[in-house]
């Protein structure tokens, strides 16, 4: 009797303890979005929210504070490499759960989730190595430009390269989850497999295939390091794909020795994170909504 | 057109997308690992040697003082995770409150994860500031630990999930606890927990953007709780457009030992995976 009491307090205490992490979770996330805003009240006092983000001159020394660069660099590099990750994974994660035969697959994704792993700065190191030279001798010569290589082209591929993972293996994920059934059913009226695929399979992994492209998002968004190490961080408004741009994150890292002295360039600074904590946090809502609502409509069973 | 040209112009497609991830990957992969061997071939001491007084002017020295920081910030912050994320993903479970709410916990943990790194590092930055702190060990094992946790509960809550009900209630059935019930179906879940981990694990040892605010980024050994340290990811961004070429090609030999590290931690969690699937029902081992 003593020891089952002695159990149910234990069950009980682990469960407070449990709560108070759980707490603690939210107090955090809590305490992180009234910190950004908080510390980014100073910045806000002294200029308008559209003086800030509409203005295209960034002098901390002066006093400007235009985030339109930072903004538009950010936005163009993510886009620019999604568009070119997005249909080259989802038709290589397409080969490889419906072409692929099954013993290379398993060898294939481990590789997939080898690279998953492989962190921000190697990329850019070996983007520094071997994609800068490559734009700045091939494809700016193809183009007609004269380039550093140091450039939004660049920093587009490596983020390309480091959105890969993330789709493919979710693509694959939710395209294998799919019942063999499926398949045959469809298969035995006389489709080719690309009908299946475009017809049955992309419905059906849909929600899948969505919450990668989002997921994608907001690693090439968000990323920092390997965008920083080959964009060539110049804060002006990018002419053309093959000039030196900036981005949200890396007005973070480049000013980070500058940050501690002016009160207001601090605020800045944090008013940027502030903007990439909202940008998060809305995508990640609205990824939510669209896979619930994706999966009531897209149902096949 | 023709059902079967369009099929055979897709597959095209499809097997030139499949080489040009592949080819990218291989170049990403392989010139790190080539470039970092040869430097390391040459100079195996630069993993055992700490850094010189001018050493980021081209001095003498090497890399141990990032590896000794790396490995010193990712394992206490891990088993911080670890610990904390269990107890986070039971609590998730039908077992300890409903459906409904559980849902929207998730959406939160899901919004962590997404948040950029560089966000957590300004947090952590931004209490240090307020403390009158320095960027130390300390700070980069809290900030590693709390950009890990999410990843580890999510992979760990979906482990959990795939549980059968059937084990929980024969466990139930017995006059087990909820914590003993747990104990029992963790078992079951083990292969996913420890993928869970590893990642988390990984994605730690990788992260440059947070700890280069918080940890002091120096160049020192690490020496204390509340005295700076380097990672590798943080040397390699510092140290990879330096002017000095011995001390580019050391930014190399770091991202070799991590990409070692990492493909390490994956052999690590495929190994226990198949060790632990004994304990799954329904296999045959």
């Amino acid at each position: 009797m003593k020891q089952q009491k002695a159990r149910s307090n234990l069950d009980k205490t682990i469960k407070y303890i449990m709560v108070i992490i759980i707490l603690a979770v939210f107090i955090f996330f809590a305490a992180l979005f009234i910190m950004l805003l908080q510390r980014s009240q100073l910045i806000l006092s002294r200029y308008p929210v559209w003086e800030l983000l509409f203005s295209s001159e960034w002098d901390p020394d002066k006093g400007l504070y235009g985030f339109l660069p930072a903004v538009t660099g950010t936005f163009f590099v993510t886009v620019f490499s999604l568009m070119i990750a997005v249909p080259i994974s989802i038709l290589s994660a397409v080969y490889i759960s419906e072409y692929m035969p099954s013993a290379v697959k398993s060898y294939f994704q481990a590789f997939i989730d080898v690279l998953a792993g492989v962190p921000s700065v190697v990329f850019g190191l070996c983007a520094l190595l071997v994609l800068v030279p490559f734009t700045r001798d091939v494809m700016g010569p193809l183009f007609g430009v004269n380039t550093t290589g140091m450039c939004v082209f660049t920093a587009a591929l490596v983020l390309a390269a480091m959105v890969f993972p993330v789709i493919i293996s979710l693509t694959v994920e939710s395209l294998s989850i799919l019942p063999i059934g499926l398949r045959e059913q469809f298969l035995s009226l006389g489709a080719t497999k690309w009908q299946l695929i475009e017809t049955v399979l992309f419905r059906a992994a849909g929600p899948g295939i969505i919450s990668g492209i989002i997921l994608g998002f907001g690693r090439a968004f968000g990323e920092t390091m390997a965008v920083v190490m080959v964009i060539g961080n110049k804060n002006i408004l990018i002419p053309s794909v093959f000039s030196p741009g900036q981005t949200l994150p890396g007005l973070i890292v480049g000013s980070f020795s500058e940050m501690m002295s002016v009160p207001e360039h601090q605020s800045a600074l944090i008013f940027v994170s502030l903007i990439l904590f909202i940008i998060v946090l809305f995508f990640n809502i609205l990824a939510n909504i669209i896979k619930n609502k994706l999966k009531s409509r897209w149902r096949y069973e | 057109m023709n059902k079967y040209i369009k099929e055979s112009i897709f597959r095209v497609l499809m097997i030139i997308s499949v080489f040009i991830v592949v080819a990218f990957l291989v170049i990403i992969i392989g010139v790190n690992i080539v470039k970092g061997g040869i430097v390391l071939i040459n100079e195996p001491a630069v993993i055992f040697t700490a850094p010189g007084p001018k050493y980021l002017l081209g001095g003498e020295g090497g890399i141990l003082h990032a590896i000794l920081g790396s490995i010193l910030m990712v394992i206490p912050s891990t088993c911080i995770a670890c610990a904390a994320s269990y107890l986070i993903a039971l609590f998730l479970q039908v077992d300890y409150i409903k459906n409904r709410f559980s849902n929207k916990l998730r959406v939160v943990f899901d919004v962590l994860w997404g948040i950029p790194s560089i966000i957590y590092g300004i947090f952590i930055l931004n209490i240090l500031i307020a403390a009158n702190k320095r960027g130390s060990l300390g700070a980069g094992i809290i900030t590693l630990a709390l950009l890990q946790m999410p990843v580890i509960v999510r992979y760990m809550d979906e482990a959990l999930n795939s549980v059968p009900d059937g084990i929980r209630e024969s466990a139930y059935s017995l006059g087990a606890t909820r914590l003993e019930t747990a104990f029992t179906t963790a078992k079951y879940a083990l292969p996913g927990i420890i993928a869970g981990v590893l990642i988390g694990m990984g994605r730690a040892m990788g992260d440059a953007a947070s700890v280069i605010f918080t940890s002091g980024a120096g160049n020192s050994m690490p020496k204390g709780l509340s005295k700076s340290v380097s990672s590798l990811p943080v040397l390699i961004f510092q140290q990879a457009n330096s002017y000095y070429p011995s001390v580019r090609e050391h930014a190399f030999a770091a991202s070799f030992v991590l990409i070692i590290i990492i493909i390490a931690l994956n052999a690590i969690s495929r190994i226990c995976s198949k060790h632990f699937q004994k304990y799954t029902a329904g296999s045959d081992r």
